[in-house]
């Protein structure tokens, strides 16, 4: 199905990314990452910070804590098809502070990881929307509960990654948990909402409903780690599509967070596939590929968004642009739930039936 | 018409089956087309005036090869001429306008439409070739109906979306096919203008006679000047209208291959688009259909309007149990049709549109006989003029076959078989396309379960071709998006947040 996919990924890209360029240890991005992938310890090398022994306990994932314990380093992954997975080419990215200090490293995707993530949405897609409305709606409900549980967490997550004051971080969480409880009840609803019955003219019972569109692409909002990322991927995946997520902005670890809490909610594997990496080496295998049904981007540069436009023509994708709100009360304002954001991403099918005995 | 050798009558009556009555043949009942009016010669409706062109183009009769009228291709000034004036009626006249006012202009066109219904049924199929039977009693009541039906939306689109406001979105550029040359443009102009907007219609180049009686409609209803435009000519027309930028709204319907030809073209702007496209329609025949009603919906599904029809059930999956049966029925049933006169009255099946798709008909069909699949014609004579082709069949089709995967857009039928509901399910759906599909069974509980596993976007159990303005009908997949009729129709020429 992806025959027609462009042939190289792209990596001049990488190079302009900021915060890869930033890294005092990656001359040409792909190996050095790659040394400090697949040597997992020597990764701690990779920070220059690691050999003073950090007190700031918000430095290097895994530093010390008030009590002076050295705590467990943790690595964020991908989730792809309900599996933890670092990247089949072993390159990372690198997430930094506004010293220019190693924060944390992340998996930065590449084409096949990309590939993958379709055929696992694929997968999962006719299971999933093969569900019951009730009990996708239980299961969306239930994340909205995980997020709601890791509060703090995500809180001093934001704060370390996101460089948010502790009342932007609440604000990000709380609505994140907020927005997800919001469309889950849209669940078992919207059907009902949006359907008809058809009085037409002839002795025919004839109705209109909802279906799923299918696969997703998701390019997610850049200023918006959480919140921004719930209120793309919920409207889209309750009607039953599966989606694939592709995240570059201010801090993708958050995505991974995301993903370990969409985990714990009983999600089908494959349902939500998060990638995180760079958006202009992912996107145009994306954009191409044949098993994609629609694209949801938020977000991106007018180059981005044009190229989204002229390569859905291949396979008649559906496209919709989100705009990117600019601050995180607009993140959070009510207008930026709706049920008419469900609506892009599902098809309307008619039935007609003779009445008569 | 058709004359059969007694041989032939005898041998048909051999076969067990249905028997249509085929012992007499039927004298000729043309329509009468003394009271049509229409030019020799037409250029554009623009600002409400039919102007003149510069470069003419004939228009003819598919059925006698002769020319009816000629028509102006516009270039892209004419466009633009036609672009400003929807969008100075829609800045200074039509977005203003009281809701209810809107209703009654376009009531007035459904009304119109009602009153000249003969004649414009007679032009229909003069200058497309489409029996009068279909264009008399299916066309051109839908148009009519199409336009009461959205008049009645213009003054309440606050209740069409719940929770949402909704607003007008400019002007809209419409490109239509020539399967459907007047239907097609009602599913175009009348939910366009119910939701505020005004339009810019190219017709099909092949048939664009109705059209310019709309234009006339538009005028003796007394439309403010610039709320519809019609605009003639062909893909360098249409090009020019989806790429001006003072479009906000593209509305197609045609091939895939042009669909994603605008697709692509509105590119990096703000214009919003539906694509109605190709489609591949399976029509599923289960053992336990009633076999005699799912033939009359096989030939209804793929012989309705010669199979120009985008949703025509051009994919036949028969149940293997019963293939022989319903073959063989569906043969009989074959002869029976009547092919010729598109004005005669008694005539099923009218003349092909153009001298290009015939022999694009002609050309899928050879691969299909290249291909190995076996061809079954009806024995019916063909008129010695005009475009016309026999209905056909083809058996022992595999998945790979040319026919069986592009659409053929012409009265060929291809027959596949399956032994089990899952395996029906999956070949129907293994195509790119997803407009449409029929389901014959008297198992409810069955029709409901494949009803739900086809992606497509009409599904017709029990019956086939069934069309009303207040039923949605568009595609999935590679058939395009949004919807045309009823509510959901109203949704691609609104904002709506």
């Amino acid at each position: 199905m992806t025959q027609t996919q462009k042939k190289k990924s792209n990596d001049s890209s990488a190079k302009k990314h900021t915060k890869e360029s930033a890294s005092p240890k990656s001359p040409s991005n792909g190996d050095a990452s790659q040394e400090a992938q697949s040597k997992g310890p020597a990764m701690f090398s990779a920070s220059q910070k690691q050999a003073s022994a950090p007190t700031d306990q918000r430095l290097v994932s895994g530093g010390r804590n008030e009590n002076g314990r050295l705590g467990v380093h943790k690595t964020y992954k991908m989730w792809v098809g309900g599996k933890f997975i670092r990247s089949e080419q072993g390159r990372v990215l690198s997430l930094r502070n506004a010293e220019g200090d190693l924060v944390t490293h992340y998996v930065r995707a590449s084409r096949k990881d990309l590939r993958d993530a379709v055929g696992a949405a694929r997968s999962a897609q006719a299971g999933w929307s093969a569900r019951s409305a009730f009990n996708r709606s239980q299961i969306l409900f239930r994340a909205a509960e995980m997020i709601e549980a890791r509060r703090e967490t995500l809180i001093a997550r934001l704060q370390e990654h996101a460089r948010m004051t502790v009342e932007q971080a609440a604000l990000e969480v709380d609505g994140a948990a907020d927005r997800m409880f919001w469309y889950a009840g849209w669940t078992d609803k919207y059907v009902q909402v949006l359907s008809s019955v058809n009085p037409v003219a002839t002795p025919f019972f004839n109705f209109t409903i909802p279906e799923p569109t299918g696969v997703v692409a998701i390019f997610a909002p850049e200023n918006s780690p959480l919140l921004g990322l719930v209120s793309m991927i919920a409207p889209v995946i309750l009607s039953g599509n599966t989606c694939v997520v592709v995240v570059e902005n201010i801090a993708p670890t958050l995505a991974v967070e995301l993903s370990e809490i969409l985990a714990t909610s009983d999600f089908p594997g494959g349902v939500v596939n998060l990638l995180t990496g760079l958006r202009d080496e992912l996107q145009p295998h994306a954009v191409h590929h044949m098993d994609i049904n629609a694209i949801a981007s938020c977000g991106g540069n007018e180059a981005q968004r044009r190229s989204i436009q002229e390569a859905a023509c291949e396979s008649v994708k559906r496209v919709h642009f989100f705009e990117q709100p600019n601050s995180l009360e607009a993140w959070a304002a009510e207008d930026q739930q709706s049920l008419y954001w469900i609506v892009p991403f599902i098809e309307w099918k008619t039935a007609w039936h003779p009445i008569g005995v | 018409m058709t004359t059969k050798t007694q041989e032939e009558k005898a041998s048909t009556r051999d076969m067990a089956g249905l028997l249509f009555g085929d012992l007499w043949d039927y004298a000729p009942a043309p329509e009468s087309t003394e009271h049509v009016r229409y030019a020799q010669r037409y250029g554009h409706f623009i600002n409400g005036q039919f102007v003149d062109g510069k470069d003419y183009f004939p228009t003819i009769n598919p059925a006698t090869e002769e020319v009816i009228a000629e028509f102006a291709a516009a270039d892209e000034a004419e466009v633009d001429r036609a672009v400003q004036a929807a969008r100075n009626a829609y800045d200074g006249v039509w977005s203003k306008m009281k809701p209810a006012e809107r209703a009654k202009y376009i009531y007035r066109i459904g009304r119109l439409i009602q009153e000249k219904a003969r004649e414009l049924s007679i032009l229909e199929t003069m200058d497309g070739g489409k029996p009068i039977r279909e264009s008399r009693d299916v066309d051109v009541p839908l148009v009519a109906a199409h336009f009461l039906y959205y008049a009645g939306w213009a003054d309440k689109l606050q209740y069409a979306f719940p929770g949402a406001r909704v607003s007008s979105l400019g002007v809209a550029g419409q490109v239509i096919p020539w399967n459907f040359p007047l239907l097609m443009a009602a599913w175009k102009v009348a939910p366009a203008l119910a939701a505020g907007n005004t339009v810019v219609l190219k017709p099909a180049e092949t048939t664009p006679l109705t059209a310019m009686k709309l234009a006339e409609i538009c005028q003796e209803a007394d439309l403010p000047p610039g709320v519809v435009n019609i605009v003639n000519g062909a893909g360098r027309t249409g090009a020019a209208i989806v790429n001006h930028p003072q479009i906000d709204k593209v509305a197609f319907t045609g091939s895939t291959d042009v669909g994603k030809i605008i697709q692509r073209a509105i590119a990096g702007t703000h214009k919003r688009l539906t694509l109605e496209l190709g489609g591949k329609g399976a029509n599923i025949i289960f053992e336990d259909a009633a076999i005699d009603q799912a033939v009359e919906g096989i030939i209804q599904g793929i012989f309705f309007n010669q199979g120009h029809v985008c949703c025509a059930g051009s994919r036949l999956l028969v149940q293997e149990s019963v293939v022989d049966e319903v073959v063989q029925k569906l043969r009989i049933r074959m002869e029976s049709l009547r092919v010729g006169d598109p004005l005669d009255k008694n005539t099923d099946i009218g003349a092909i549109n153009s001298r290009a798709q015939l022999e694009k008909i002609h050309e899928l069909v050879q691969s299909g006989v290249d291909e190995g699949a076996k061809l079954y014609q009806s024995s019916c004579s063909l008129p010695e003029r005009g475009f016309f082709y026999r209905p056909s069949v083809f058996t022992e089709v595999a998945q790979s076959h040319r026919i069986a995967q592009e659409e053929i857009f012409g009265p060929v039928l291809s027959v596949l078989t399956f032994r089990t509901p899952e395996e029906a399910m999956k070949k129907a759906n293994n195509t790119p396309y997803g407009l449409s599909a029929g389901i014959w069974s008297d198992k409810g509980s069955k029709l409901f379960s494949v009803a739900g596993a086809i992606r497509a976007g009409v599904v017709w159990g029990n019956t086939y071709n069934q069309f009303d303005p207040a039923s949605p009908f568009g595609g999935y997949k590679e058939s395009g998006f949004g919807r045309e009729g009823g509510l959901h129709g109203l949704k691609p020429y609104l904002e709506v947040r």
